[in-house]
């Protein structure tokens, strides 16, 4: 192939290696077939971390979990980058090094492609039966016709005394020049997309709105040139959200579809307009999209303190223990109850059925009979005012849960709670009632102006490799004369061969066919 | 008929392919082991290893007890049921392709979409995809010599499906839910058939010798093997980046080194390498092969050990 004799060509001569001879060494080896065969290998065996070592972009709690339970593990995992892999120095390092490699190999191919093209196809050999594929049949055939048939054919055709030299497949090195050049193409696109674009995370409840600024973000994850103006500025609400389950068959419970009506307004003067987002039907808003990720239940809860004041009021998102029957674990906390705060601890069932043990449980994760049961109510300071961030799903760090005051367990409401019923605290503290259900969702957010780039970049990709690979560089050979004519051809690529047999057979019978035209 | 009873007509389907699949396997492998003894490059020495060789590839019933003095007859004239025994392997491969077709529409009509929802559906689907490669090739080319073996491992998948994967007919989620399944899940399928393919030769190339064999050459085997990885790189190029136009709706950005992404893509790259190995490094023969299983592995533990090892968006497959 061209680039091997290329490289051929240029083998640095053992003497005289200056620090110029040096680099051009090793500009030459990095971008030497070799080096970019094992720097793929080495792309595919760096990867593979990736998928056994929890990434802390795609499953943070995990990697949690491992600090917690074998910090020693992942102090070694963090000082090899292995919770980041694929944003690690390393995994930078191979890539920058093929793609280079890679740059190397297209600029002189392109160079040697571009003269190839401007090139007539070389004389005939002397003795066409020496080629791989030959044949010959009496006949008169012109050089000037038989060079018109082959053109016909689609063939780069040049001509000579008595021969006819022609070559076609020229798309297969377009091909794979076309193919490595978009490989680049979505790398570029996928660094402009990570430096110009952002991902967000939102958790939002029935009846509640979002606008989308960075600060209503639960999670907000941008890139380095992102500003906080940047964000489109559209905003909806969430009117309610619908679930379908599968109510019978081995499949019962199963999710069968998705869909929460929004109210949106595209910028702060547009009118707002109905949308159903569903999952794989994204919210498309100027180039930003919204997705539905996630969802689950809220149930609404009215605390009266001791006072006689109501304290609180409001949709509680609780944390789905169970995906099958969604059964969950909500976490109330009344940090302005008087005369001491109050947190509860209680457990969400939507499908709420007594178990013979004369507990509950949750059998089906659509409401039908959605019930709350109380886990516990304590009282005392639950330490929110320490100004350090807290968790909605934890009633209290565990220093500050040790000093709580119980004043109900599990086992004094045996009963769960149905909607509009409720329980008294002891000693008059208060009461907390259970007065309704929503449902909450989580969406993302993304911007990635890299999107379409990407998107282009992996289509040419695919056309592109598909004509290098199925298209075969092959070349056909006429000599006249005599009465004779003599036919040759042969491949010029690797693994080709197959199939020419049949092509060149035709060939032959339309340089053979008389007057008359075969094609 | 019923939804149900078309998921049940369904199973004894895949049933009744797996059944046709083994009785052609024997078929064929009574060819192979009577047939006709190809000349490899060295000659001679190899000739008494053969048939203990592809009994260890494919173990038909008796082929490994064959005495080996029997096993190769000097003459190279072989007994006309051979051949017979070849043609009714053929015309059993057929007839169980059109049992596992079956099986597949048979399972779509029942459940009411696309039939590769799940790690079942798409393994039989995929043990489709490899017959009919086999079979298609086997229309242009002589391949029949492939026959044992795509059977084996055809009726190993559908095995494997019915017995580890299995999953009642039903719905799917509404991720799944979307038309991206038929283009992105196809394609995967399409490719993995023909890479299958590839892989079985690629084995058969290492358990064949120079010597003269049952088998065809080793440049045979290679070019095999080649075309089919010829035809499905694309292919699979095409699926990865259909299923990342798919995370691009379903998930909320086109790539996010999900385990299966991961997967695909060491796979992705483990073929090209393969290919560059060969058009450009000048790899041939054995080290290539070598490449080749190696990224054959890669597919076969996305398939397999990603969906039931590690948990990803990807985890739809439904194996408990
Ligand atoms: C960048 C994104 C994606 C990549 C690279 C990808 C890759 C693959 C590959 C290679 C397979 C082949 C089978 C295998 O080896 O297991 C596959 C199968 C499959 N993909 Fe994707 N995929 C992507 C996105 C998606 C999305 C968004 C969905 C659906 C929401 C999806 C659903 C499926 C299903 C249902 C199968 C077949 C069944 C199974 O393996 O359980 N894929 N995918």
């Amino acid at each position: 192939m061209s680039v091997q004799e290329l490289e051929k060509k240029q083998t640095p001569q053992q003497a005289a290696l200056g620090p110029v001879g040096w680099l051009r060494w090793a500009w030459r080896t990095l971008t030497s077939m070799k080096t970019a065969l094992i720097l793929l290998f080495l792309l595919a065996l760096g990867s593979v971390p990736g998928s056994l070592v929890p990434q802390r972009g795609v499953e943070p709690d995990k990697v949690a979990r491992i600090y917690e339970q074998n910090p020693t593990l992942a102090e070694w995992y963090d000082r090899f980058q292995l919770f980041e892999v694929f944003t690690s120095v390393w995994f930078a390092a191979i890539y920058l090094l093929l793609f280079t490699s890679l740059i190397g190999c297209i600029i002189p191919r392109t160079a040697v492609y571009l003269r190839e093209l401007r090139r007539r196809p070389p004389a005939a050999p002397k003795r066409l039966s020496r080629l791989p594929h030959s044949a010959s049949f009496e006949g008169e055939l012109g050089v000037e016709e038989a060079a018109r048939r082959l053109r016909r054919m689609r063939f780069r055709v040049s001509t000579g005394d008595g021969w006819v030299s022609a070559e076609k497949g020229y798309l297969r090195e377009t091909g794979n020049l076309v193919f490595h050049v978009a490989l680049l193409g979505i790398l570029l696109a996928i660094g402009a997309g990570s430096l110009y674009g952002y991902r967000g995370n939102v958790l939002v409840v029935e009846g509640d709105g979002f606008a989308n600024t960075v600060a209503a973000y639960d999670r907000f994850m941008p890139g380095s040139q992102v500003s906080a103006e940047s964000l489109e500025p559209f905003s909806f609400t969430l009117d309610k959200f619908d679930v379908a389950y599968q109510v019978t068959g081995d499949k019962r419970g199963q999710a069968l579809d998705y869909t929460a009506h929004l109210k949106v307004n595209d910028s702060p003067q547009a009118p707002a307009r109905d949308y159903a987002l569903k999952v794989n039907d994204p919210l498309e808003i100027d180039g930003t999209q919204t997705y539905l990720i996630g969802n689950g239940y809220a149930p609404v809860f009215r605390v009266t303190d001791g006072e006689g004041q109501v304290a609180f009021e409001g949709a509680v998102p609780c944390l789905i223990e169970d995906k099958a029957t969604m059964t969950s674990g909500c976490v109330v906390k009344v940090p302005d109850a008087k005369p001491g705060q109050l947190g509860f601890l209680l457990q969400f069932l939507p499908t709420s059925v007594p178990l013979v043990d004369g507990g509950h449980a949750s059998a089906f994760p659509g409401q039908i009979n959605p019930e709350v049961q109380v886990l516990g109510a304590f009282t005392g300071d639950l330490g929110l005012r320490s100004g350090e961030p807290q968790s909605v799903y934890t009633l209290a760090e565990p220093e500050d849960m040790k000093k709580l005051k119980p004043l109900l367990m599990g086992t004094d409401v045996p009963k769960p709670l149905a909607v509009g019923q409720s329980v008294q605290l002891p000693d008059g503290l208060g009461k907390l009632e259970f007065t309704g259900v929503k449902q909450w969702i989580t969406l993302q957010t993304a911007y990635d102006p890299g999107r379409l780039p990407a998107l282009l970049s992996a289509a040419a990709a695919v056309v592109a490799i598909a004509l290098s690979l199925m298209i075969r560089r092959r070349r056909v050979f006429v000599r006249v004369g005599e009465g004779r004519v003599e036919v040759g051809g042969l491949t010029r690529t690797e693994g080709s061969a197959a199939g020419f047999t049949e092509e060149f057979a035709e060939i032959v019978q339309v340089l053979s066919a008389g007057d008359k035209d075969v094609r | 008929m019923s939804a149900e009873q078309l998921a049940e007509v369904s199973d004894q389907f895949v049933v009744a392919a797996v059944l046709l699949y083994v009785v052609a396997m024997v078929a064929f492998a009574t060819d192979l082991a009577f047939g006709r003894v190809r000349p490899g490059r060295a000659v001679a020495k190899a000739a008494a290893r053969q048939p203990v060789a592809v009994g260890a590839a494919a173990p038909p019933p008796g082929a490994d007890v064959l005495p080996e003095s029997a096993s190769v007859p000097a003459t190279p004239e072989p007994p006309r049921f051979a051949a017979v025994a070849g043609t009714a392997g053929l015309v059993l491969a057929w007839v169980g392709w059109v049992a596992n077709l079956s099986a597949i529409v048979t399972r779509g009509l029942a459940v009411d979409r696309w039939p590769w929802g799940n790690m079942y559906e798409f393994v039989v689907a995929i043990c489709f995809a490899a017959v009919s490669a086999f079979l298609i090739t086997q229309v242009r080319h002589d391949v029949r010599f492939l026959g044992g073996f795509v059977m084996v491992t055809a009726a190993l998948g559908l095995g494997l499906a019915s017995k580890v994967f299995y999953t009642a007919a039903g719905p799917v989620v509404p991720a799944l839910d979307s038309y991206w399944i038929a283009i992105h899940v196809s394609a995967a399928i399409i490719a993995s058939g023909l890479l299958t393919l590839a892989g079985v030769t690629g084995i058969l190339y290492l358990v064949r010798g120079d010597g003269p064999s049952r088998l065809p050459s080793r440049a045979d085997l290679e070019r095999v093997a080649h075309r089919a990885i010829v035809f499905a790189f694309p292919l699979w190029t095409f699926a990865v980046i259909a299923g990342a136009l798919w995370a691009d709706r379903a998930w909320g950005r086109y790539w996010g080194w999900d385990p299966k992404e991961v997967w695909s893509f060491i796979t992705w790259v483990a073929y090209a390498a393969y290919l560059h190995a060969k058009a450009t490094a000048g790899w041939k023969g054995r080290a290539a092969t070598i490449v080749q299983l190696v990224a054959f592995g890669c597919l076969l533990f996305n398939l397999i050990g990603v969906n039931i090892f590690i948990d990803g968006l990807h985890s739809y497959a439904d194996v408990d």
